[in-house]
């Protein structure tokens, strides 16, 4: 009833359609959608170069492209897809879209701030963009020096621009959601109120904040250096290359909990919906949470394991890598648990939710073997390392993107998508992404190292077989992408809470008004209050 | 809805003023937090490379200028004072004060970059500019190098930011001359001097660390 | 024809050691992997909507269970710690005996130098049961000198030296990686190991690969070459101070510290001299930094380390 008239209320998206009303609009969720556009244009950039990867690899004569396009492939694939796509993904879209409505507030605290952040993440982009056209970088995403500061002959410095642009995107969305979640919040709704999504995207912000200037500066170095030919990290003048990579690991590994950890706060959403339970431990999850993002910090040396640190800094860090384990684990058993005595609906979400919990708690236990100090030495830099950190990016932070597209697509839209479609097109996913990355635990064990174009003939048939899960998974992305659009034209009306889920985000309409609700909610009752097993009216009583 | 009076100042995502300075100010120290970082990551190099070759740090540092750098803490700190007199202007409402004060900063910020300008200059002259004409005389070359790259790109990252506080000074000045702030609506006017204090403290560690290792050696 | 392994093989001591370790590690992934996707499964279908499944006393805390799934992970980690951390410091303390053979890494082939003067690129012989030290350096970016038969994997980083050790226990050839991406030729900087019977490593060493001078005798001819021998005189006359059983000792500086002459204090001095000067010598040795490469440095290193073999017997010259 509602529903239909639902298509004529002002809303976000027919609140003014001129290019104007989106290029400088304020709104935190058209913001959102400009970033769900951007990413989605990165991620099959991404994507693609991961094809030639992938096809190259099927013959152990690498005779597709040549090794230097080769290496720019693999650089060129993990530096969209890492900075372009997975750190943005959800923080920026649908944290963007949900932070402000999840805690009642009209829109982020700083509105102008940003869009901002969208125009520095366009403009970062360019510059990489540019790099790439005008004939790629081939250092690997990793930047490692002296190669990168005095040896490569590609596009260094505008990638470097691009990616030390981007870094302020970044910092700017965590700044606003820090302030946003503090300040903002509705009557009633305290901390421990606050759903995890919120939770988890508070502890990315703080990891956002802290992380990413140091990548910024220490790029920045690099790009000195490579301008002036000289430079801090050049050991011909008693610089240190070692040095480099401990700036860099100082935030690329926590910036790996910026893509898992908002993944983690969507999983926390659906699990409970889904199974019409409140969440097993919710305070030890939300802690779980903050504990991830602050030992996230101290761990950046497990990368450096057969650098030649010393081995007490090794130990070091290997006990606490070991540690950041605990909290993760503790997430994986809470959800478990969750479900326990609850009264589960098998809905696309919740697939990809579960995909996630499958695949992250794989991801997660290789970790284990990699903070494993001499079973590190073994596999470090081996396909090992490629399968374990694609099961967390892709089985995890991928996988609850996913979940968080289908959860909050028909409240973003409005619409809803053909279920049966999306049910099968998580299938897929799953098998295809298996397919692809499992044989890599095996290659890399055998030691295969990473970033080789051609390699010994033994490791043949388990790459042919990875490509091959590779298609599949390809195909994964590729049929959400069409039911998605179809859904805009064609989908069924959503209604305002077509899951019957809790959360403020639920409150108001579909899609929401500019200002997301008709007046402040007042917060009563905790985060995910479902009565607990007990099997509720369906969507048509609400 | 809150005051007529004051309703006009508040953005639409916040409830009232209140709020609206809070998140403000939380909104600048969390920035701060990230430019702790930044330069963090700076000071992180210099010590790691000032404890590996202590003697190659103290006797490139004797090519520093105390008194410029010392003239130069001097005028920031005045800069802070002045910074800190715009604020209580601010406070007091009294706009000419606000706009008077921070001119007065922003002369101070330019003289600071001037006497900075000045001594890049003899640094070029004594073919101390790493990457275009360094020139060494004495042991330990290399490792002077990596001394003057940092002085250069820390002191140069310094001067950047002053650059941006002397332009949001400015827009702040003319908002102040447009009768954007009152008594009760200040807070852009705190959160610039937040930024501009932070500017002033970053050099007070840079001035010891690269101008004054040999005095204590 | 087909040869799939799925499995390297172990040819060396440690490689026993890292892959009972690996198995432990496998035990616990499978076990938690299946604990969970059991777990998930199991009450996902018994508690799917409708089904009768009774859902009384449900709850969502239970703090005792939460501090076991919180406890029972920390110990088996801090367990997997401890063994792992013992195995590691194995990995990375050479036996006393260990034969050291000289590596240098470039773009894109590895110069590998044994003491007893053969040279070889890309391949590495070594003796069956006998423990082998590497010690590597890079001429230009940071490589990685990984043997995946031996479990052994050392970066190889420029302007300084790493070592590696391993004891073959099998005779055979394996493959010999570069592990960091190191620029256009990463992929072919491969090579192959070879593990021999210790006589057949004597005549290998006796073969065509040798050049006929031992490391440390190319070391003194250089040493002479490059005039070293006219300021650092075997009698402590010289404007240098004697090399003669300087290897390993402590050197007192001229700032009042002491070093240890190790290998990368004497590239440092060779490279750089003015940086660390000895006690009661004055800086007045010119640098070699562009006179003298890698390969050739090792040599020097070589020749001084036989020098302070010599300790005793020079004593009474």
């Amino acid at each position: 009833m509602e529903a239909s008239e639902s298509t004529d209320h002002v809303n976000y998206l027919n609140n003014g359609y001129g290019v104007k009303s989106w290029l400088l609009t304020t709104d935190h969720k058209r913001i959102a959608i400009l970033y769900l556009i951007s990413i989605t244009i990165f991620f099959m950039i991404g994507g693609f170069f991961a094809l030639v990867i992938r096809l190259t690899l099927l013959s152990p004569e690498g005779t597709l492209v040549s090794a230097d396009t080769y290496n720019k492939m693999f650089t060129m694939h993990g530096i969209t897809m890492i900075f372009f796509f997975l750190i943005p993904s959800i923080p920026a879209v649908f944290g963007n879209f949900l932070v402000p409505m999840m805690i009642g507030a009209r829109d982020l605290a700083f509105p102008k701030i940003n869009l901002l952040s969208w125009y520095v993440y366009i403009v970062g982009g360019m510059f990489t963009l540019t790099a790439m056209v005008m004939g790629g970088v081939d250092t690997g995403w990793t930047f490692y020096t002296p190669f990168s500061s005095g040896y490569s002959h590609t596009n260094v410095v505008p990638t470097v621009i691009g990616v030390f642009i981007l870094g302020f995107s970044s910092i700017l969305t965590g700044l606003n959601f820090i302030v946003t979640i503090h300040k903002m919040r509705a009557p009633g709704l305290t901390w421990f109120r606050l759903p995890l999504f919120i939770w988890a995207h508070y502890a990315t912000s703080v990891i956002q904040i802290l992380g990413t200037p140091v990548i910024a500066i220490t790029l920045a170095l690099v790009g000195f250096e490579r301008i002036a030919g000289v430079g801090i990290f050049d050991p011909n003048i008693g610089g240190d290359p070692i040095l480099f990579q401990h700036l860099f690991w100082f935030y690329s590994h926590p910036a790996v909990y910026i893509m898992v950890l908002p993944a983690m706060g969507v999983v926390s959403e659906v699990v409970t919906c889904f199974s019409r339970r409140k969440l097993f431990g919710y305070r030890q999850m939300a802690f779980a949470s903050m504990a991830i993002a602050v030992f996230g910090f101290l761990v950046w040396g497990h990368h450096m394991f057969v650098s030649g640190q010393s081995v007490y800094a090794g130990m070091a860090f290997s006990a606490l890598s070991f540690l950041v384990a605990i909290p993760s684990a503790v997430k994986v058993f809470n959800w478990t648990a969750t479900l326990y005595k609850g009264t589960i609906r098998f809905q696309t979400p919740v697939l990809y939710a579960f995909g996630f919990i499958g695949l992250f708690t794989i991801g997660g236990l290789t970790g284990i073997v990699l903070a494993t100090l001499p079973v590190d030495v073994h596999v470090h830099d081996t396909y090992f390392v490629i399968a374990h950190f694609h099961y967390i990016m892709v089985g995890g932070a991928v996988m609850g993107y996913m979940a968080a597209l289908h959860f909050w697509w028909p409240k973003m839209t409005g619409k809803l998508y053909s279920e049966g479609w999306s049910k099968l097109a998580a299938l897929i996913l799953f098998v295809g992404f298996n397919l692809t990355f499992f044989p890599q635990f095996i290659l890399g064990y055998l030691g295969m190292p990473r970033r080789y174009h051609i390699y010994p003939p033994e490791f043949q048939v388990l790459n042919v077989l990875s490509t091959a899960g590779a298609s599949i998974l390809g195909l994964g992305y590729i049929i959400p992408f069409f039911y998605l659009m179809w859904s805009l034209r064609k989908g069924k009306t959503a209604g305002d809470n077509p899951w019957n889920a809790k959360g403020l985000e639920w409150l108001t309409s579909s899609p929401p008004p500019t200002f997301n609700f008709e007046k402040t909610p007042i917060v009563n009752e905790e985060a995910y209050a479902y009565t607990d097993g007990v099997f509720e009216e369906d969507v048509a009583g609400g | 809805m809150a005051n007529e009076h004051s309703s006009h100042y508040v953005a639409h995502q916040f409830d009232d003023l209140e709020q609206q300075k809070e998140a403000g100010t939380l909104g600048m120290w969390t920035f701060l937090a990230t430019e702790i970082l930044f330069f963090g990551g700076m000071f992180m190099a210099y010590f790691v490379y000032r404890f590996s070759y202590p003697d190659a740090f103290a006797a490139a540092s004797h090519y520093m200028d105390i008194l410029l750098g010392g003239i130069n803490t001097g005028v920031l700190l005045v800069s802070s004072l002045t910074m800190a007199l715009a604020v209580h202007a601010a406070q007091e409402g009294k706009r000419k004060q606000i706009i008077l004060f921070l001119i007065i900063t922003m002369v101070f910020g330019v003289t600071f970059l001037v006497i900075k300008g000045f001594e890049y200059h003899h640094k070029y002259v004594e073919h101390l500019v790493p990457g275009w004409n360094f020139e060494y005389k004495g042991p330990n070359a290399g490792k002077a190098e990596i001394y003057f790259i940092l002085y250069f790109v820390m002191t140069g990252f310094h001067a950047l930011h002053l650059i941006i506080g002397i332009g949001v000074l400015s827009v702040i000045a003319m908002m102040t001359a447009r009768g954007n702030f009152t008594k009760e609506y200040y807070s852009p006017v705190e959160v610039s001097g937040l930024y501009w204090h932070f500017i002033d403290i970053v050099w007070i560690f840079l001035y010891p660390l690269l101008y004054l290792i040999h005095v204590h050696k | 024809m087909f040869n799939i392994p799925l499995f390297p093989t172990e040819a060396s001591t440690t490689a026993s050691r890292v892959d009972l370790l690996f198995f432990a590690l496998m035990g616990i992934i499978v076990f938690f992997t299946a604990l969970i996707f059991v777990g998930v499964i199991f009450f996902s279908i018994r508690y799917r909507q409708g089904s009768r499944a009774s859902r009384k006393g449900a709850t969502s805390e239970n703090l005792k269970l939460e501090l076991v799934w919180t406890i029972i992970p920390l110990c088996i980690t801090m367990g997997i710690f401890a063994w792992a951390s013992k195995l590691y410091f194995d990995m990375h303390v050479p036996p006393r005996d260990a034969m050291d053979i000289y590596v240098v890494g470039k773009q894109w082939m590895w110069y590998i130098q044994h003491p007893e003067g053969n040279r070889e690129i890309d391949e590495l012989h070594v003796p069956l049961g006998k423990p082998v030290r590497l010690i590597l350096t890079s001429q230009d970016v940071i490589h990685d000198f990984f043997i995946p038969a031996f479990r052994v994997k050392q970066d190889v980083i420029p302007g300084r030296y790493t070592t590696e050790w391993f004891e073959a226990t099998k005779v055979g050839e394996y493959h010999l990686f570069c592990a960091q991406y190191c620029g256009t030729g990463h992929a072919q900087m491969v090579g192959k190991v070879i593990v021999m019977q210790p006589w057949e490593y004597e005549q290998w060493l006796s073969g065509k690969s040798s050049t006929g001078a031992t490391m440390s005798s190319s070391g003194e001819q250089l040493f002479t070459q490059f005039g070293c021998v006219t300021c650092h005189k075997s009698d402590n006359t010289g404007r240098g101070p004697s090399l003669i059983g300087l290897f390993g000792q402590k050197v007192k500086l001229q700032t009042g510290q002491t070093v240890v002459a190790d290998m990368d204090y004497i590239r440092e001095s060779i490279l750089d001299p003015t940086a660390k000067v000895v006690a009661t010598y004055q800086p007045v040795m010119p640098t070699f930094k562009n006179q003298i490469d890698q390969a050739q440095l090792m040599q020097l290193i070589e020749y001084v380390k036989s020098l302070g073999k010599q300790q005793t017997a020079s004593k009474g010259k």
